[in-house]
């Protein structure tokens, strides 16, 4: 039960690997999933006398990032070193922006119970990610460490929020509108779970009408939407019950525990953050003038909030669906492809929001990993329109074709699964069965609606479903009341 | 401007130094002298110059994205003091 005397005052600060094909600042590849040390070069290592040079793609992806959050892109820019020392960090510091980012002042909106409700985002700044460290056994009971460079100088771009979200849910939502809008442009694949968009929250709790912020912790390790807004949850009823208890907050991080469900002190050995930034002597200044920004601009493509409005606008579609449709550009591509080849938007949606979501998540695919093409799926919709196949058939040709790729007209002739249309061929069996069964015409005649479904199952049942229900219908409804 | 004994001891804790109270001493000193020596820069009439970013006149220095491996792993770790199965071993760190 939420405590109402209080409200939380969130901001998150996320991290997204850019989809380029070499790292920030050298050539070594960024693909995901190699052998240890198999990426990595003197650059990307730390080796003395190196001479790091900026990857123009990582800017590009940036400016465009910053444009999409409707941010003021920087003139002129520059790259500081972030020192500190950990084993996954080799140069010992770590080549960030500090006091001039690329991107400042932008917002994102999201839609909470109905309202439009704006974001701040404080910054976007370019950064180069780490390497990874790989313990044998727990991370405190292990003899040693050993560490895989492949990830360092990844290009990463850390936006940060302003404090304006209150509750989990708004978290979660500014998290599913940032990754939308990043799949949208193409710039990162965003997958939570490979690590490829990470997420860390700063939150505090005040008494409700405060306009002070009260102390906040910075929750660390929340691998999944679910996992944000879990651990958030968590965190400010762990914040509120030591306010109430009359205790005191420590500012200090913690991370989330997904096995335990709660968050826990790190109790790092670390003193407070004093990273000596200074700029990066090896890097030149960044200077993007007003035309370079106009033609990014230019190439913006359709973003979530502008699909949305399209498909309510064009299509009729609900809000939700619009919104389920636009929460990836795959989904979105899948459903305007339908369209192209097909009249009613309502139906493409319900199957692509139902039939293949389900499966979709059942098997843990995304849709562009799916079987099932947009010209499949309106291929089935048809034979439904003509009356060939059921709604009901077609949930099973619709599997078939999730399985293994084929077209349902292949499945339906495979599986003998053509809709039993003609009057002739069902009007036989229809009678029989009324005339196997006096005793529930008995019933039907005297109003138990029950025993029209008995007949109309009886029916199904003999046909193996093939029978056209709307027909079926039909001739029950006149043997019923004529015999 | 004496640096006090806490802040050389926070800036050796930074660098990873263990420092002797004579060290801390003899240091403390030598990083004073030297802050009071860049202080003069704060005499300078700065009024009219715009802050400077880089030494270099330059600016956009850019590669392409183009990814390409110009070392094989076992170059790469040959000077790795110890190793283990492809991977860089370092003391724990917890």
């Amino acid at each position: 039960m939420p405590n109402t005397e209080y409200e939380a005052v969130i901001g998150l600060e996320v991290h997204a690997e850019l989809k380029t094909e070499s790292k920030i600042f050298c050539s070594c590849s960024t693909e995901f999933g190699a052998e240890p040390n198999t990426q990595i070069c003197p650059i990307c290592t730390g080796m003395p006398g190196v001479l790091p040079v900026l990857n123009r793609k990582v800017l590009e992806y940036a400016i465009k990032t910053g444009l999409a959050l409707n941010c003021e892109i920087a003139e002129f820019s520059k790259y500081d070193r972030k020192n500190y020392f950990y084993p996954d960090l080799p140069k010992a510091y770590q080549i960030s922006q500090y006091d001039l980012p690329i991107c400042r002042n932008g917002y994102l909106e999201i839609e909470v119970d109905g309202q439009q409700k704006r974001v701040g985002i404080t910054r976007v700044h370019m950064e180069e990610d780490a390497g990874k460290l790989v313990h044998q056994g727990t991370i405190t009971a292990t003899p040693y460490s050993l560490v895989d460079l492949n990830r360092s100088g990844v290009p990463l771009l850390e936006i940060v929020s302003e404090p304006d979200m209150r509750t989990p849910q708004e978290a979660r939502l500014y998290m599913e509108k940032l990754r939308a809008i990043l799949l949208f442009l193409g710039v990162s694949d965003c997958k939570m779970q490979e690590g490829s968009l990470r997420c860390d929250a700063n939150v505090s709790v005040r008494p409700r009408g405060e306009t002070r912020f009260g102390t906040k912790t910075e929750i660390k390790n929340m691998n999944s939407f679910r996992a944000l807004e879990r651990a958030l949850e968590f965190e400010i009823d762990r914040q509120i019950e030591l306010l109430e208890d009359g205790e005191k907050i420590v500012q200090e991080t913690r991370t989330w525990d997904e096995s335990k469900q709660a968050t826990f002190s790190m109790r790092s050995k670390e003193e407070a953050h004093d990273y000596r930034y200074f700029p990066d002597p090896d890097l030149v200044p960044v200077v993007v003038d007003r035309d370079w920004v106009e033609a990014v601009r230019e190439t913006l493509p359709e973003l979530p909030d502008a699909a949305r409005k399209r498909l309510v606008q064009n299509y009729g579609l609900p809000e939700y669906d619009a919104t389920v449709l636009t929460l990836t550009k795959d989904t979105l591509d899948f459903f305007d492809r339908c369209m192209e080849e097909y009249h009613d938007a309502k139906v493409v949606s319900n199957w692509i929001m139902g039939e293949l979501n389900r499966l979709l998540n059942q098997q843990n695919l995304e849709i562009t990993e799916c079987k099932v093409t947009p010209f499949g799926l309106v291929s089935m919709l048809r034979l439904i329109d003509e009356g060939t196949i059921s709604g009901k058939m077609a949930k099973s040709v619709f599997e078939e074709m999730f399985a293994t790729g084929k077209q349902p007209e292949v499945i339906i002739k495979e599986k003998g699964m053509v809709q039993i249309s003609d009057e002739s061929a069902l009007e036989p069996i229809i009678a029989r069965i009324v005339a196997d069964n006096p005793k529930v015409v008995e019933d039907y005649r005297n109003g138990k609606d029950k025993a029209f479904g008995f007949f109309v199952g009886q029916v199904m049942k003999a046909t193996r479903g093939q029978a056209n229900p709307k027909m079926v219908n039909d001739i029950l409804k006149r043997i019923l009341s004529g015999a | 401007m004496a640096l006090t004994g806490k802040e050389v001891e926070h800036v050796a804790m930074l660098a990873r130094l263990k420092l002797s109270e004579e060290d801390q001493k003899k240091f403390g000193e030598q990083l004073s002298a030297i802050l009071d020596y860049m202080k003069r820069l704060n005499d300078l009439d700065t009024e009219k110059v715009e802050p400077l970013a880089h030494v270099l006149p330059l600016h956009n220095v850019f590669r392409s994205d183009e990814a390409r491996q110009e070392f094989s792993r076992e170059e790469m770790l040959a000077n790795a003091p110890l190793e283990e199965s492809g991977l860089f071993k370092v003391p724990k760190i917890m």
